[in-house]
């Protein structure tokens, strides 16, 4: 599939909601949209997950999806690279538009979604091999044609890994510490020259000092990738994110929990102006 | 308020100590005994073993030249052991040839490419052909594979032959490759099929690169123990191998020839080879401890591998 970056038109900070109230466009400045998303449902099976989802993604941002615990943040993160595939019974309608390209149309393939749309998970998940194997494993399995020693090095600095592994790129990932494994799984996911990183709770296993380390390099990343994190650090949200989709559970009368997006707007708006009761709530800790 | 110690008693119900001090007992004697079993199966086996190379030593001319003679032949004095090791080692490479590829191949499929109601269905069937009868498939092997398969490839196949034999235990040991490895592959962290598919890997690349390097261990200990169960299978050879009490050594698997197994079961069978000298007789422990020697090897081997090859996750 070829990839036109669209640079026309875009409205931006389109905040749609299901709910009564629809917060108001806010942020003046236009960066192109990568992502945009239509009416996404997803279930898993008889359980419906994420209702009702309208959203813009980008580029060259950060983008921070926070809310309560099962509100369907990360179901939401899955769909942008068609990870919810590998769950049986997992369902997704509406559109999910990757410049302009339906990623869950008839003609796409998942693999090569996957290609251009990095992930980053929860838990750092290196491969039981060495730091070296882990980096040039994505462009392998790509058939990617270079010199994978520069490509190593050229990643690792990216993820301001280099000078910590230099010496020992073919001792195992596993040996290193959990900060160094989560910027080495950074390294590895944008060695496949991503156009898309998404981080699906990339500090919640990590101490502060790792945390901070992979705000930063969040920040100097989203220069070269846009960027989409599920967090539920709300502080993390602030410092990092330039926009901020707040999601909420919807409580069935059997207790079914379906997550849906309430608000969506630039992050300083989001945290000192809310336009929902519910999302002031949630930011200020009084749920969650 | 306040109790005073003196009615206060810790000690516990002196019935229930004795009950658990009982029931230890119960489970170490289960376990003592087992051991003791154990080793008076290899004392059997060392004991006579031993008499049999004394008894050939000192009543026959070659003396322990017999072992390294014409074909294994026990009423006529010959035991030559080559000929017994390379026939049971010609069937077990035979088995494992038809079984790795087998096995791990369905391994791989209902572990990483089936479907869960495809594997709800297909394990259980798998795991019936485990149940199959040595016997049966000893049939199957002389009725199907040799007049049906082999004589259709090479027309000068013998009734009895290695080759038959070889696969028939190797689809006999499939269930076993399959199970353990599968096991090993389901194992491996959903967290690194995730991050591979995550990179753009395929299901072959994550299968190939991912998951099979991280159950490796477990994949080793499968062959290793599927080859352990190909050496001490006896049914099967017994039956198409072509246990006619006695062999010369047959290089050609197409040939009949005895195994170490087979020459063990001749005893039962009655074959009158046997029947006679108490060497001949004697002879089969010795082959039996030389079976237990090399299954002993190669689940040590084993060990040592897949501690070589584990890779930590």
């Amino acid at each position: 599939m070829s990839i036109r970056l669209e640079s026309g038109p875009v409205v931006v900070g389109r905040a749609v909601s299901t709910g009564a109230a629809s917060p108001s466009p806010a942020s003046p400045e236009t960066a192109p949209v990568i992502f945009d998303i239509k009416g996404l449902n997803v279930y898993y099976r008889d359980f419906h997950a994420v209702a009702d989802t309208d959203l813009d993604i980008h580029r060259n941002e950060i983008t921070a999806l926070i809310g309560p615990s099962g509100c369907g943040k990360s179901t939401v993160l899955r769909c942008f690279n068609r990870m919810n595939d590998l769950i049986d019974g997992a369902r997704v309608e509406g559109r999910v538009l990757y410049h302009g390209i339906d990623l869950y149309g008839p003609a796409v393939d998942a693999v090569e979604v996957r290609r251009r749309i990095g992930m980053v998970f929860q838990k750092p998940n290196p491969f039981p091999k060495s730091v070296y194997e882990n980096i040039v494993f994505g462009p392998k399995v790509a058939g990617w044609k270079g010199n994978l020693d520069d490509l190593v090095e050229e990643s690792l600095r990216r993820a301001a890994l280099w000078d910590e592994v230099k010496d020992k790129l073919d001792g195992s990932a596993l040996d290193l510490s959990g900060g160094q494994q989560q910027r080495l799984c950074i390294a590895r996911a944008i060695a496949t020259s991503p156009d898309v990183v998404l981080m699906d709770e990339p500090c919640s296993a990590l101490d502060p000092i790792a945390t901070y380390r992979i705000e930063s390099l969040m920040r100097e990343l989203k220069e070269q990738y846009t960027i989409v994190v599920v967090t539920h650090n709300m502080q993390q949200a602030a410092r990092v994110s330039d926009r901020t989709a707040f999601f909420s559970v919807d409580v069935g009368e059997e207790g079914q929990r379906t997550g849906r997006l309430v608000e969506y707007d630039a992050t300083d708006q989001v945290f000192t102006a809310p336009s929902l009761k519910e999302t002031e709530d949630y930011i200020t800790g009084r749920f969650g | 308020m306040l109790d005073t110690s003196a009615s206060l008693d810790l000690s516990g119900d002196p019935r229930r100590l004795r009950r658990e001090r009982n029931v230890r007992w119960l489970f170490l004697s289960a376990a003592v005994f087992t051991i003791l079993v154990s080793i008076a199966i290899v004392l059997s086996l060392v004991g006579e073993a031993v008499a049999f190379l004394q008894s050939i030593a000192a009543e026959i001319d070659e003396g322990l030249g017999a072992l390294i003679a014409d074909g294994w032949f026990p009423r006529r004095d010959r035991f030559d052991l080559r000929t017994i090791i390379w026939h049971t080692l010609a069937v077990s490479i035979i088995a494992m040839a038809v079984a790795t590829p087998l096995g791990l191949g369905a391994a791989v499929y209902l572990s990483e490419y089936a479907k869960a109601g495809v594997r709800r269905v297909l394990k259980p069937v798998l795991e019936i052909l485990a149940g199959i009868p040595s016997v049966v498939l000893g049939y199957f092997a002389l009725r199907f594979i040799t007049p049906d398969i082999l004589r259709n490839i090479w027309d000068t196949t013998q009734q009895s032959n290695l080759m038959a034999a070889g696969i028939g235990v190797g689809i006999l040991i499939i269930p076993l490759v399959s199970s353990v490895s599968e096991d090993a592959m389901q194992a491996v962290p959903r967290d690194l099929r995730e991050a591979s598919y995550g990179l753009g890997a395929k299901k072959w690349h994550t299968s190939m690169r991912v998951v099979f390097p991280a159950a490796l261990s477990g994949i080793v200990a499968a062959l290793i123990l599927g080859l352990s169960r190909a050496i001490g299978e006896t049914m099967v050879v017994a039956i198409v191998a072509g246990a006619t009490g006695g062999s010369l050594l047959q290089l050609n698997p197409l040939n009949g020839g005895q195994t170490m197994t087979g020459a063990m079961a001749s005893l039962a069978i009655g074959s009158d080879q046997v029947a006679g000298g108490v060497a001949a007789f004697q002879s089969l422990f010795f082959v039996g401890l030389l079976l237990f020697l090399m299954t002993l090897v190669l689940n040590i081997g084993s060990e040592r591998l897949v501690r070589r090859f584990r890779q930590r996750y």
